[in-house]
């Protein structure tokens, strides 16, 4: 046996690594050397595998992920029309459109909208925008694991959206990553870059589509800066073909005060991965992290998410909610570490399965690691089937077995659903929902019944 | 309009679970039957196999409605041919709202007959009248179906959908179990105003007071799965009186 083995998959991006080396010579040189040192760390690592010890990976197969090739190319074409029939649109909203990792102004919808500062992340970069400099990479560091690292060795555009200190947005901003049509598997980095300064209010939503129908790779890196009793609330919609990769970061910092709130939906993909970490760096900070996930056939839908307790005072609510069926597999593995420091801590974690089918793996481990000793924590995990008594209710009233299963597989995820409160995103996931639970209960049997 | 002859059921799947032993009723067309008996006599056992649960398994016996046979149908069927089931303890179930439900329900009845289903307009209004009828806080049928309900508040929600649902063959399970005297009261005229001669009930209850303002035509008292006794309202006075010993005794003596 050889101990030299090479890291996964290391081979099939360095091409495409040093061509855009040899395209972007007039790159600041903080950027060059940032890139250089990411890709050094992934030619380190390669693409994270099931093997032993490497308990972040264990439930994740990405096997069929390191076996497909991608070609690396940005910001294919795409005409407005497609971005508003695949994903939610509200001409109020301040749109931020990403073709391939690459921002388009002309498909945005911006309204110059006083004390907020959106645009391209590139531009902000080159014209050394805010602190981007600093702050850029430095939430989603590189040598946390290979996505963030083969991500920041790409990294060149995306979106980036500041907020002025005591800026109060009313209408939601939205940034669509779109991954455009190509026959060919293409692999992208999108980014987004947040940065809201003190006392600062903005519902974020982060969208995810896929034009394509072939296998697509999409890496995206968002880092979020909370200034002090800022409040940031951000959707995660992530509706990728049913062949692609989807392998997503999201790095948040909190200051004082500061009250984050995420929900997440999360339907598409072969393989897709929510990364969330949440750091409550300074008292009073909140974060509450939402989601609901659907998974039919062999997709893997992992919901990664973690919060660091590091100063005292502070709470973090983490609530999912997953609806199985198929021979899919679902992931829920949160975190939250309590540091010394942060006495009177709060945090809650629960993750619910709805599993309508006996082929179906769910691995939900909630998990606390406390080294403060003044904290109120809880945690629980659930999976269970369609109560064969709702079932019969509903039934004695007349309606059909299959039509009884749709109400209370959607009554299962409505809770989730009414978090999403923009009108238009609201109406956007209920519609997907609703197209979703037929697919669901197609493929459910009567296990999912108990 | 009901006949039950012979009816035996178990529990499906469970070897000597035999609950109902033999259990004959005719019910005509407009008439109020009610059902008493003790604790575990397999009252709400009836009613949910009259329903179709398919936790329970007919082991002997017939059942038809207007002469045909239900047995082999579902409870869906059942309910399109308007039974209906007022339940003793009432499945919660989140995120199902009652008004949606019900319009899906009254969508499917019409379906299944051929009609039209009832315009969202129509419905809404049937469904705020009938909210105010049975005195349900309209902030309640807001929330999840059942959901956190109080039990009196689950039992008037019975209510609200027998009144939407109209079926033409009611049972109530132990309806007025667990409400407070006004509630029983919209109980009581819910039940009264929807008695015509096209209409029928099963009334399974523990008191005489539900009777004093329902008066049924015949009274059946059930014991260990058998209808020991049947007579006029009287009977369920006699009841309230002295008990079920005499009953039990007779049917531990035989049994
Ligand atoms: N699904 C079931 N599985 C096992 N036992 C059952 C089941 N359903 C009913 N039984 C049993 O059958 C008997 C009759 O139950 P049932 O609920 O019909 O009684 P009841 O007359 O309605 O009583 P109560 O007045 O307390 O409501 C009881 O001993 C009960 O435990
Ligand atoms: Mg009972």
């Amino acid at each position: 046996m050889t101990l030299a083995t090479s890291p996964a998959a290391v081979d099939k991006f360095s091409a495409a690594y040093e061509s855009f080396v040899a395209e972007s010579v007039s790159a600041p040189k903080w950027l060059k050397d940032m890139r250089q040192q990411a890709w050094d760390t992934f030619a380190e690592l390669g693409l994270p595998t099931k093997r032993r010890g490497n308990e972040l990976w264990k439930y994740t197969n990405l096997r069929p992920l390191a076996a497909a090739d991608f070609e690396f190319s940005v910001g294919g074409s795409v005409t407005r029309n497609q971005i508003k029939a695949s994903a939610p649109w509200d001409d109020v909203w301040n749109t931020l459109v990403v073709v391939d990792g690459k921002f388009n102004s002309e498909l945005s919808n911006l309204h110059g909208t006083v004390g907020l500062n959106a645009g391209s992340l590139s531009e902000a970069i080159s014209s050394g925008t805010g602190d981007v400099e600093s702050q850029l990479a430095s939430l989603a560091g590189h040598e946390e694991y290979a996505f963030t690292a083969l991500s920041t060795a790409f990294v060149d555009d995306g979106a980036y959206i500041a907020l002025d200190a005591g800026t109060k947005l009313e209408a939601p901003v939205q940034v669509v990553f779109v991954t455009s049509d190509a026959a060919v598997s293409r692999v992208s980095y999108p980014r987004l870059l947040v940065d809201s300064g003190d006392g600062s209010s903005i519902v974020l939503i982060e969208t995810h589509v896929n034009l394509s129908e072939s296998a697509q790779f999409s890496a995206p890196v968002v880092e979020m800066f909370a200034g002090d009793s800022s409040t940031i609330r951000h959707y995660r919609v992530q509706m990728e073909n049913e062949s692609s990769f989807h392998l997503g970061t999201t790095r948040i910092h909190q200051l004082g005060d500061t009250n984050f709130t995420s929900t997440t939906f999360a339907v598409g993909a072969s393989i897709a991965r929510n990364d969330i970490h949440t750091l409550l760096d300074a008292p009073g900070a909140s974060c509450t992290l939402r989601g609901l996930y659907m998974t039919s056939g062999s997709q893997q839908q992992d919901q990664e998410i973690s919060t660091t307790h590091a100063k005292p005072g502070c709470q973090s609510d983490q609530f999912y909610k997953g609806i199985l069926s198929g021979k899919s597999h679902a992931v829920f593995s949160g975190k939250v570490i309590v540091m010394r420091d942060a006495q009177k801590s709060e945090a809650s974690q629960k993750d619910l399965n709805l599993l309508l089918s006996r082929g179906v793996e769910i691995d939900a481990k909630p998990s606390l690691e406390i080294y403060a000793d003044d904290v109120i924590a809880a945690h629980g995990a659930t999976a269970g089937h369609v109560d064969r008594d709702t079932l019969f209710y509903l039934q004695s009233r007349g309606v059909d077995e299959e039509a009884a299963k749709a109400i209370l597989v959607r009554g299962f995820a409505e809770e989730m659903l009414n978090e999403f409160k923009p009108q238009a995103l609201n109406d956007f996931v209920e519609r997907i929902t609703d197209e979703r639970i037929p697919v669901l209960l197609a493929e459910s049997d009567s296990l999912g019944t108990t | 309009m009901l006949e039950i002859k012979n009816l035996h059921a178990s529990v499906l799947d469970i070897e000597n679970s035999e609950i109902l032993k033999g259990i004959n009723l005719s019910l005509g067309k407009g008439e109020v039957h009610a059902i008493m008996g003790p604790n575990g006599s397999g009252k709400s056992t009836l009613a949910n196999v009259l329903m179709g649960r398919p936790d329970y398994e007919v082991t002997d016996g017939e059942v038809t409605l207007e002469g045909e046979s239900i047995l082999e149908l579902r409870a869906d069927q059942r309910a399109h041919l308007g039974m209906f089931l007022a339940f003793q303890y009432p499945a919660e179930i989140p995120g199902v709202r009652p008004w949606q439900f019900l319009k899906a329900a009254l969508d499917s009845k019409a379906e299944s007959r051929g009609e039209d289903k009832m315009s969202v307009r129509n419905f809404s209004k049937l469904f705020d009248e009938k909210v105010e009828a049975v005195g349900i806080n309209p902030t309640l049928v807001k929330r999840s179906l059942n959901e956190g309900f109080s039990g009196g508040e689950k039992k008037r929600n019975e209510m609200l959908q027998l009144e939407v649902l109209q079926p033409t063959l009611a049972i109530l399970d132990e309806t007025d179990s667990g409400l407070d005297v006004d509630a029983l009261r919209i109980v009581a005229e819910g039940v009264n105003s929807m008695r015509s001669p096209e209409r029928s009930f099963i009334v399974v209850t523990h008191y005489q007071r539900l009777l004093n303002y329902i008066t049924p035509d015949v009274v059946h008292i059930l014991v260990k799965g058998q209808i020991v006794k049947t007579g006029g309202p009287e009977l369920a006075l006699e009841v309230e009186k002295n008990g079920y010993k005499e009953y039990l005794d007779a049917v531990g003596a035989n049994a």
